[in-house]
């Protein structure tokens, strides 16, 4: 996926944009509308995430201008206003979701990740490991004719491990991919939740495998 | 405001008292006229009446002899059942006549006459008297001649045309007084227009008013104006006010935020990232009470002015539903809704409801266990029925009318974040749209928060 963050936090921006590319995602940067025009111009992005208040202009501007170009691609709004503040609804403008700050990079990517599936989904959103392809927009997991859907969370792990087959993810990391910094989870957790991906892949081509003392890693059956 | 009297009542009483004082007057002066005027014919009949008999006196020889005419009586017998006294006395000897018929203090010159009104014989009698020289010029007499008559046939033309007067003082009064409530009305038009242009506006037209003021006028509603003016300018500064303060909060804190948790993915020491973890809390804390707090600042002010847009509620809580689904979907927790086939319309302020939905259904979301089920339903009976039931841990022994309160949390929230904020908001918004907020203990465990309208 291709991302284009508009935001004048030069911190929080990198932040994101950090955060973002961990997901596996490419992310262009820009701090002001003119520098997200020029690059509108010569690339084209699946999900544009955009920043209200910015020193050329405001981003609802943008966001009309946008729309009426008759451009599909989703917009999430940043804003660090709150709904209630606000007189025209974000939506109203044509905004596909808005996120406040300060947010969760979890809430982030769920949003991202439900507007991207109302869209329609894009290409890439099928990784596919030995017979076993995983369908990120439908949530399911396709072998041997089967078909079986996940759980958000089972899907979210799932991915971690499809994006890097043969990588050891230790315990620590996949929590943080699959629980919000602010729940109170214990490490036991993500065993419950990798049991159960195994009894989702039986049959399939694909295992994950318990490494000792480190963690887990998705290998072929 | 206190009210003191009213301006058309005391329009309408002042042009209605005048009106009666000057048909009071009128009826006096038509009274008193007619009165002198009977009197005066009355008079003049009772002279030509006392003439003719001094024309009728006859001097021979010494004595005087009157051949009292019957024309002399008969002009005075026209005036009613009036009965006619006279006296003719020459020298103070009564000649003829009713002898105890007064006769006036002064003899009357020649040509002149005396009258006067005094009661006679247990009546009040008009009384003339001229007097006439009698005999030859050398020892000429003086005679003097009386004639009275009774008043009634006056007291009746006097009472008729009293009656007549008054009469037509009443039709006047009566239409006086139509006219002083028209005038009255009339005169407060204007008032009642300016009154009903500044009545109909909506409650957050703050627009000069514009309506035409007649001159008197033009000070109260220039002062209106600019009343409504600071009014306006301080309403934007408020809500400017209220926006730039959850901006600049909340700006810093994402930066903040951002920074801790890119950091906490770097940390391998447990106790390192737990020291994060705790910041991260933090920061989620004081920025949700922020939040929260200016949110129901926004909500009490909006309150204020409360706009009476028609919503569809149905799809309000639709899109509310699809806007925290990815929130829930991240705890795996399914949002089940049962909304009726048809709109439910309600009138009120749409972004205040939503804030109320949005604060129920976020609060289902954070108590709720992973994997667990969210039902929301909307019902349109005698009263709209929104309920957003959880299978969460409910609000532990909190008192269930306390919760709603400010800064009120259950005693089992544990370490989950929040500012006590978001069912005051949500019973407020239901407060001013008519309604309440009613919280229960759902029987299979879990809480059951309802908006009623």
């Amino acid at each position: 996926m291709r991302f284009l963050l508009i935001e004048d936090n030069m911190q929080l921006a990198a932040n994101i944009v950090e955060r973002l590319q961990l997901d596996g995602h490419a992310v262009d940067h820009a701090d002001t509308l003119e520098a997200a025009e020029d690059l509108m111009a010569v690339a084209s992005f699946d999900l544009i995430l955009l920043d209200i208040m910015l020193p050329d202009g405001d981003g609802r501007s943008f966001l009309e201008r946008h729309r009426q170009a008759q451009e599909r691609v989703p917009v999430i709004v940043v804003t660090a206003r709150s709904a209630v503040s606000d007189r025209v609804g974000l939506l109203d403008l044509g905004a596909d979701d808005y996120i406040t700050k300060p947010f969760d990079f979890s809430e982030l990517e769920a949003r991202c990740r439900a507007v991207l599936r109302r869209q329609g989904g894009a290409a890439d959103n099928q990784k596919s490991f030995a017979d076993t392809v995983l369908d990120s927009a439908s949530a399911e997991l396709r072998f041997a004719g089967q078909v079986i859907s996940l759980r958000n969370r089972e899907l979210r792990l799932l991915e971690v491990f499809f994006n890097a087959p043969g990588q050891v993810f230790a315990k620590s990391h996949l929590m943080d991919r699959l629980f919000s910094l602010s729940d109170e989870a214990s490490e036991n957790a993500i065993e419950v939740y990798v049991g159960r991906l195994r009894k989702r892949l039986e049959g399939s081509g694909a295992r994950i495998e318990t490494v000792r003392g480190l963690g887990y890693r998705l290998v072929t059956a | 405001m206190k009210v003191f009297g009213s301006i058309r009542r005391r329009l309408f009483f002042q042009l209605a008292g005048v009106a009666a004082i000057l048909t009071l007057v009128f009826i006096l002066v038509v009274r008193g006229v007619a009165e002198r005027a009977a009197e005066g014919t009355q008079d003049d009949i009772l002279t030509a009446s006392a003439t003719a008999i001094a024309d009728s006196l006859h001097s021979e020889g010494g004595a005087i002899t009157l051949d009292l005419p019957y024309s002399a009586l008969s002009m005075l017998g026209t005036l009613n059942q009036d009965r006619v006294f006279y006296r003719v006395s020459v020298a103070g000897e009564t000649l003829t006549g009713y002898g105890d018929l007064p006769l006036p203090d002064l003899v009357p010159n020649l040509g002149a006459r005396v009258v006067a009104t005094l009661d006679y014989r247990g009546e009040p009698v008009r009384l003339v008297s001229v007097s006439r020289r009698i005999g030859p010029a050398a020892n000429a007499t003086t005679a003097v001649i009386t004639v009275a008559q009774t008043r009634q046939g006056l007291a009746a033309i006097s009472q008729q045309i009293t009656w007549t007067a008054t009469g037509v003082g009443i039709v006047f009064l009566l239409l006086a007084t139509a006219l002083s409530l028209w005038a009255a009305n009339s005169a407060l038009a204007p008032i009642s227009r300016l009154t009903g242009a500044v009545t109909r506006r909506g409650p957050s037209d703050m627009r000069p008013v514009r309506a035409e003021t007649p001159e008197e006028l033009v000070p109260l509603v220039e002062a209106l104006n600019n009343l409504m003016a600071r009014l306006r300018a301080s309403l934007s500064r408020t809500e400017d006010f209220i926006t730039e303060a959850a901006h600049r909060v909340r700006t810093p804190l994402a930066t903040v935020r951002s920074q801790a948790e890119i950091t906490h993915r770097k940390l391998n020491k447990p106790h390192h990232k737990q020291a994060i973890r705790e910041m991260i809390r933090a920061i989620d804390q004081s920025s949700r009470s922020a939040g929260q707090m200016l949110d129901h600042a926004m909500v009490t002010f909006r309150s204020d002015a409360l706009a009476r847009d028609t919503l569809d509620l149905r799809a309000l809580l639709a899109e509310t539903c699809d806007r925290l689904e990815p929130t829930a979907e991240l705890k795996d927790i399914k949002v089940l809704r049962d909304l009726p086939d048809d709109p439910v319309t309600l009138l009120g302020d749409g972004i205040l409801l939503q804030a109320a939905m949005m604060n129920i259904l976020d609060n289902a979301i954070k108590y709720s266990p992973d994997e667990s089920d969210i039902t929301i339903t909307l019902q349109q009976g005698d009263q709209i029925r929104l309920s957003i039931s959880d299978q969460g841990r409910g609000f532990g022994n909190a008192d269930l009318g306390e919760i709603t309160k400010r800064y009120q949390r259950g005693d089992n929230v544990g370490h989950v974040v929040g500012s006590g904020l978001g069912l005051t908001i949500a019973e407020e918004v239901a407060r001013v749209h008519g309604g309440r907020l009613d919280i229960t203990h759902n029987q299979e465990g879990g809480a059951c928060v309802s908006l009623l309208f």
